[in-house]
């Protein structure tokens, strides 16, 4: 029912059940297993705390609390639909600056997301040495890294992680998240080059907001979709709507599948909307028109799977109201707790340069 | 003890390390069916297949990011760039991300990568066949810089470069691999990075070196004994960290140093070293420091008299010994 | 009459504010041009701020306490018209020319976020605030671990001591661990061959034996110069006691007054410049030189007075002191001690002088004989004042006093002076000085 009602690939591709996987030579394109109710209904959880989040964020960095931002807001779907078709204990998840709702959906919390925001001790990824949602969590808990905030870095690397994971004959994904502005980048091109040769487990997931900073799509690409490139590495493209988390989560769910499979990469686009400018530095309203950043916000995700839940009587007045209450409670929890966190001294400042005791290690 | 040259030195040491440890593999462009374009890997691909030993598309960028990710993954990954005039595209994830990998999430993460760079001129290589570009690396906090300059360092430091836990530049002149053979012993052993390492013994000066111009330092110091010089050669081995301690011993003993490198002289590592012994050795200097280095010119001429007039020679650093020991 | 602002001169090159001390003049008062107005307190520089013009204090605009940036309005004077006139002109000619600001400066507040924005970090002044101070690290002053059991001597330090003679084995060092550095021994060869008696010479090494101290070559010039003297002038001297007591009176009676109204110290210098200069435009005889067998008669009087200077004694000159009161000595004599002192003078200080006057007494001596300035014709110390009982011949009769008495001792030379010239010269000196009382009317 579900994924019939909320299936939206690209039209001119087969409108059924199973997520049509367009390039590949030898694809399989074998779905996920169908979302129920209460799947969705936590992904719209996740979403409510995110957006609740991400607008707290803004706010700090305006009262002088949060010295950058960057919003996740119009991408929430995307991204609670990508992390729901894997695997959070086993699958290993190679983001960049914009990922907030992955992060949640992943298990990290608002209180650890704000002690990156604030710069505060105990931030998990990286001591609060690096830009928030960068760093890496321990490895025990989830494989979750991002090394920089250099664009695209991050893909060649997600390949070598999956040519190690393909050596060891460990059967797991490794996703590497990018926006509109990497697909530009060499190395994302090197990447994608590589993984297709050696049919490496990697999913390539851009979340398309058709802006990298100020620059549009339409000076980003002469193509109309990211996906298409695929072809061109020999690898299956899948356009989807990004609003849409069961499509997303079904387009991820079948590159899942074929990566676990060994039968290589696999291109996702998520096209979405960017509803706040490129990061709290940034003022969109340099370079959009207003007419753009007013219509944007009628395809937000989030009332629109509040109206299919309630439509599906998953959820009522009363849930609603829980869940929404719930997240500001946690949010203003969160924000207390961070505020009162100190910020890290200098104790530490010479320590992981270099392994402890080797030559060239000061701590 | 085999007698044998650097770049069979450095394909026994990738040899014995693959044999010993499974999470060590080889990726770069030609290292496999070519067995490299100098035969550093030759027969490497046969023994070990090509799983192991993987060429790669013609993607510096991508060498140096797979690399990243698969040491990240608990792989030891031994990357080569084919030749150092090429490495820039792969910076971005050697400079800008491996290196600050372990201290950019507080240790959760370690690249224990190597990346292979034959480098240096002498060899008609011309403007992009002859760079020296070791400074770019050992300026960067993070990252370990090796350069040895025989056989039995090569093999030795190779081994300790697989073996540690940190990303290893290994910087490979490329004229020593045929021209300088000498006495390796067989099977296992290793020589400590961090470590300079005392070529020639002597009273008069401390000169400074690494590469191939260290033996041309040594041949120098052999003309200057039969002058009644006395001069101490120290092989610098690794760039970074320094062993500044073995320069800062000789040069208290000696009074007098130099530095002699190929790579050209403002900028260049003799100038980190001159101000490590200023700042540390000001009191025991009977002379101020000299270098001996490449001119300023941006890269190494290809025609004959062009090339020579670039290189150091042994001829060009004798003058300067002599210089230095008159004054 | 017309209100001007007073602004606060730069008086320093690195100055950029001061500190307004005690105002010495109040809202009503009647300033004279040049009359201390404030005092100003700097790093560098503690000073009287003297009134810029004539007229009226009639506000005070920084108050004590206050530290305003040089060019600061301070106060507020009521002038005459053509003062006024004068002194918007002069404001003119500076703000048409102000220096260009090539250095730029900061400005406060202007933020800049971590990719573009104008983030300005509100948590961190407060956890700044809220902090401890920590203490800052002492600087290291341990010994560098390379120092040997010996001294050593850095090349500069070497260099200066072997150009300037020092046996850097005499000179204490103040650098880390003990060493010598460059201003210790520049500071050594300052102190040179010094009048102050605290200087003393060690005696390192085995008793009994000699040592053999350098020259500077200020020391050998100076050598060179009284071997010559001695050897040309056939040196004769006469010794003549002033009465000072009159002239101690007035300086103790008049030397504040003096002070505020002429902006100077008055000093016994300025007493006996102000007589030996009088005295010497009447004995034109003493103000000459010897000159290939003949006299030449100086048309000036400039009197050259003596100074311990940092590198050995310096005459410097006060050109033509014959035409300058009491105060105008004053004025001209303080600023040449200090250049003299510091080793600061300039060529036109020490040149053209055709007399010497060597204050011995500050260093004790009641009695001298100063070898000539050649090529001069004459040198005068004047030795200590000291308080002796004195017979003073009274209409009643003889009686005992006890009077500040002052030895003169002119070295004259004998070729040009006999001793009828020299005594002229002395008794009038001796009158001069001797002219002054506590009421004496100092110009």
């Amino acid at each position: 029912m579900l994924s019939e009602q909320s299936s939206s690939t690209k039209p001119g591709l087969p409108d059924n059940d199973e997520t049509q996987v367009a390039g590949s030579p030898d694809h399989n394109g074998v779905g996920p297993p169908p979302l129920t109710d209460a799947d969705l209904l936590e992904m719209y959880r996740t979403m409510v705390l995110s957006r609740t989040l991400d607008q707290r964020i803004w706010q700090m960095n305006r009262q002088g609390r949060a010295a950058i931002v960057a919003s996740a807001q119009g991408h929430e779907a995307a991204q609670v639909g990508a992390v729901r078709a894997l695997d959070p204990e086993r699958d290993r998840f190679y983001i960049y600056y914009r990922e907030l709702t992955t992060m949640l959906a992943l298990g990290i919390t608002p209180l650890e997301l704000l002690l990156g925001f604030l710069a505060k001790e105990g931030e998990p990824l990286s001591g609060a040495r690096q830009f928030p949602l960068h760093g890496a969590i321990d490895r025990d808990r989830r494989d979750i890294v991002s090394f920089s905030n250099v664009v695209a870095t991050q893909l060649p690397q997600a390949v070598g992680v999956a040519l190690a994971d393909k050596m060891r004959g460990e059967k797991r994904v490794t996703i590497a998240y990018f926006g509109d502005g990497a697909a530009s980048m060499g190395e994302t091109h090197e990447a994608m080059n590589f993984a297709s040769i050696h049919r490496l487990p990697v999913i390539f997931f851009c979340e398309n907001n058709k802006y990298a900073i100020s620059v549009p799509i339409s000076k980003q690409m002469n193509i109309e979709s990211v996906a298409t490139r695929a072809s061109a590495y020999g690898m299956p493209g899948i356009e989807v709507n990004g609003f849409d988390p069961v499509a997303v989560y079904e387009a991820v769910g079948a590159a899942a599948n074929l990566a676990r499979s060994g039968q290589g990469p696999t291109l996702v686009e998520a096209v979405v909307e960017r509803f706040l400018p490129h990061t709290s530095d940034d003022d969109d309203t340099r370079y959009r028109p207003p007419e753009d950043l007013e219509g944007i916000r009628d395809l937000d995700p989030i009332p629109a799977t509040e109206k299919i839940l309630r439509e599906n009587g998953a959820l009522d007045d009363a849930l609603d109201e829980e869940i929404k209450s719930s997240a500001q409670k946690i949010v203003n929890q969160a924000t207390e707790d961070a505020e009162n966190a100190p910020f890290p001294e200098p104790h530490d400042f010479y320590e992981q340069v270099y392994a402890p005791g080797s030559p060239g290690d000061q701590s | 003890m085999a007698e044998m040259t650097v770049i069979e030195a450095v394909r026994e040491a990738l040899r014995e390390e693959m044999e010993r440890d499974s999470t060590v593999f080889m990726l770069g462009e030609d290292i496999g069916a070519r067995g490299g374009v100098f035969l550093a890997t030759e027969g490497l691909l046969e023994q070990f297949g090509p799983e192991r030993v993987i060429d790669t598309p013609l993607a510096e960028a991508a060498i140096g990011g797979i690399a990243l990710g698969a040491a990240v993954n608990g792989m030891r990954p031994v990357a080569e760039i084919e030749f150092g005039d090429f490495v820039w595209p792969a910076v971005n994830q050697i400079i800008g991300e491996a290196a600050r990998v372990r201290y950019g999430t507080q240790g959760r993460r370690t690249a224990p990568l190597v990346l292979r760079v034959p480098y240096g001129g002498g060899v008609r290589g011309g403007l992009y066949h002859s760079q020296s570009i070791e400074v770019a690396f050992s300026h960067q906090p993070g990252l370990k810089v090796v350069a040895p300059a025989t056989p039995y360092d090569a093999k030795g430091l190779l081994k300790s470069a697989i073996r540690d836990d940190d990303p290893v530049i290994f910087f490979e002149h490329k004229r020593t691999y045929r021209l300088v053979k000498g006495d390796v012993p067989d099977g296992d052993y290793t020589i400590p990075i961090g470590k300079a390492d005392v070529k020639r013994t002597g009273s008069d000066m401390t000169v400074v070196s690494y590469g191939l111009v260290l033996h041309y330092c040594l041949e120098a110091a052999a003309t200057l004994a039969e002058e009644g010089i006395d001069v101490e050669v120290i092989d610098l081995r690794t760039l970074r960290p320094l062993d500044t301690d073995t320069v800062l011993e000789s040069v208290r003993k000696t009074s007098k140093a130099m530095v002699v490198h190929e790579d050209t002289k403002a900028g260049g590592i003799g100038g980190e070293i001159s101000a490590v012994i200023a700042e540390e050795a000001f009191e025991d200097l009977d002379a101020p420091v000299k270098r001996v280095a490449g001119p300023e010119v941006p890269a190494m001429p290809f025609s004959p008299l062009l090339e020579a007039e670039f290189m150091p020679s042994a001829e060009k650093i004798a003058v300067a010994m002599r210089e230095l020991a008159a004054y | 009459m017309a209100t001007i602002e007073i602004e606060l001169p730069q008086v320093g090159e690195s100055v950029t504010e001061a500190v307004i001390g005690k105002w010495l003049k109040q809202p009503g008062d009647a300033v004279e041009k040049f009359d201390a107005l404030v005092e100003v307190v700097t790093d560098k520089v503690s000073m009287e701020f003297p009134a810029p013009h004539t007229g009226t204090l009639k506000s005070i605009v920084a108050a004590e306490g206050d530290t305003v940036p040089m060019g600061a309005v301070i106060a507020e004077m009521e002038v005459d018209s053509a003062t006024a006139e004068a002194a918007a002109a002069a404001a003119e000619v500076q703000a048409e020319a102000p220096a260009p600001n090539r250095v730029g400066t900061l400005i406060q507040g202007a933020n800049v976020g971590p990719t573009g924005g104008t983030f300005k970090d509100t948590a961190l002044e407060e956890q700044l605030a809220n902090r401890t101070p920590q203490a800052s690290p002492a600087p290291d002053s341990t010994p560098s671990t390379t120092q040997t059991a010996g001294r050593t001597y850095s090349p500069v330090v070497s260099r200066l001591a072997a150009a300037n003679g020092i046996d850097l084995a005499t000179v204490t060092g103040t650098g880390r661990g003990g060493r010598v550095t460059k201003q210790d021994v520049q500071a050594a060869i300052a102190a040179g061959p010094s009048t102050t008696p605290t200087r003393t010479v060690t005696q390192d090494g085995p008793v009994g034996e000699d040592r053999v101290i350098q020259p500077s070559p200020i020391r050998r010039m100076i050598a060179d110069h009284m071997v010559k003297s001695v050897s040309e002038i056939p040196h004769a001297w006469s010794t003549v006691e002033v009465d000072m007591t009159g002239l101690v009176a007035c300086r103790t009676a008049q030397r504040q007054l003096f002070r505020e109204r002429h902006g100077a110290d008055l000093t016994f210098l300025a007493f006996t410049a102000y007589a030996a200069a009088r005295a010497l435009r009447d004995n034109p005889l003493v103000n000459s030189s010897w000159e290939d067998g003949k006299i030449r008669l100086k048309g000036r009087v400039n009197l050259g007075l003596a100074v311990a200077a940092p590198d050995g004694l310096v005459v410097p000159v006060i050109h033509d002191a014959d035409r300058e009161g009491i105060s105008g000595l004053a004025q001209r004599i303080a600023p040449l001690v200090e250049r003299a002192r510091s080793g600061t003078l300039e060529l036109p200080d020490v040149q053209g002088g055709t007399f010497t006057l060597n204050n011995t007494g500050s260093l004790g001596s009641v009695l001298g004989g100063a070898i000539i300035n050649h090529p001069q014709a004459a040198i005068v110390t004047t030795e200590s004042i000291v308080k002796r009982p004195v017979v003073i011949s009274g209409p009643d009769g003889d009686a005992i006093a006890i009077r500040s008495m002052m030895n003169i001792c002119l070295s004259f030379d004998h070729r040009i002076i006999d001793g009828a010239e020299a005594s002229g010269f002395m008794q009038s000196f001796k009158r001069e000085l001797e002219a002054w009382t506590a009421d004496s009317e100092l110009n």
